[in-house]
């Protein structure tokens, strides 16, 4: 039950977010410094998440075979490879460092 | 992945099909990233019906995978599900400039709002054009939803089969759809800088603070990077032009 407790409040606290973005009138975006943390503030927090991901275990920071498998993702990405093809490389690559080093 | 080579081709207006496939590729790719959270959560303890209910209803792949894996962690059930939510506040920040962007009706938000992610954005921000921003939220967004819940009902079942998911480095994946998303935004200093503040602050503050607040205090690197910006501009303006030395783009 615990479970299912944490699932409803996550459903029900995302849903209201997404709503409320989407909600906010449109005279409190005319001010341009709103304009620019609204455009900002995805940045900040992707690459938080992207780091964290990548580097954290819990509230701890490693450095394992995922940095390998973001780093090959970059390289695709820089290389303009598709979507699929970028994450392959990250899993493909973390998959690869962990066979060879385990 | 609408990248910064889609944006080389000529003309402002791109024809209706090519964001189409744009956002197919998108919704396809991330959408069967659904597979690593339906293996993860059911590997984290969560059942069948629970991993399908979250990616149905909740449907943001950050929370998703921060919850399951604050419960797998101990977590009590209230503190994993703020930790998943405040994750989810970018979603609010997204909706923010989506509403202005898309211009949505407002019978259609309660439905549309659902779609609102990381995802979505990303290829609606990418396109040129109310139209083709509408195109593409909605074909990423529905293509997105529907292999996103498939895929994560197929992971939940074969958890078991696959065995250890990070053996096969399924664990690599959430990370580099990340990236991936940044990647096209981030195309001035200030992006930039914005961006290796928020890595600082979300790594620095992980030991110290409970888990999803540090995704939160990130956000701060937004002011930080503004106030930073805004002196050296005060700066600029008060010295004679030939010795400006920070040359701000």
């Amino acid at each position: 039950m615990n479970i299912w407790t944490a699932i409803a409040v996550t459903v029900v606290g995302c849903y209201a977010v997404k709503l409320a973005g989407l909600l906010v009138p449109a005279g409190a975006l005319e001010r341009p410094l709103v304009q620019r943390m609204a455009a900002l503030l995805p940045i900040a927090l992707l690459a938080a998440l992207t780091a964290q991901q990548a580097f954290a275990d819990g509230r701890v920071l490693v450095l394992d075979a995922k940095a390998a498998g973001l780093t090959a993702a970059a390289l695709a990405l820089l290389l303009r490879a598709p979507f699929l093809v970028v994450i392959g490389a990250a899993v493909g690559v973390t998959a690869g460092v962990r066979a060879l080093a385990g | 992945m609408p990248g910064p080579a889609d944006s080389a081709s000529p003309g402002p207006a791109r024809p209706d099909s090519a964001v189409v496939r744009d956002a197919l590729g998108v919704g396809i790719a991330v959408g069967l990233s659904g597979f690593a959270f339906g293996v993860t959560s059911a590997s984290s303890g969560l059942t069948v019906l629970q991993t399908c209910a979250l990616s149905l209803l909740a449907f943001t792949g950050a929370s998703q995978f921060a919850l399951v894996g604050a419960l797998a962690g101990g977590g009590g059930p209230y503190t994993a599900a703020v930790g998943a939510v405040f994750l989810s506040m970018r979603n609010a920040f997204y909706g923010i400039r989506l509403s202005q962007l898309l211009a949505l009706p407002r019978a259609v938000r309660p439905l549309a709002a659902h779609l609102v992610i990381d995802e979505t954005t990303a290829v609606s921000l990418a396109q040129q054009g109310q139209r083709a921003a509408r195109i593409g939220f909605v074909v990423t967004g529905v293509s997105l939803y529907l292999l996103w819940n498939l895929s994560t009902f197929l992971g939940a079942l074969g958890a078991e089969a696959i065995g250890d998911t990070a053996t096969w480095g399924l664990d690599a994946a959430g990370p580099a759809v990340f990236l991936a998303l940044l990647a096209p935004m981030v195309r001035t200093t200030t992006h930039r800088a914005v961006a290796a503040v928020a890595v600082l602050l979300g790594l620095g503050l992980l030991p110290v603070l409970p888990a999803g607040v540090p995704v939160l205090a990130a956000a701060l690197a937004v002011p930080v990077v503004l106030y930073v910006e805004g002196r050296k501009a005060q700066r600029a303006q008060q010295a004679p032009p030939d010795s400006a030395q920070g040359e701000d783009r």
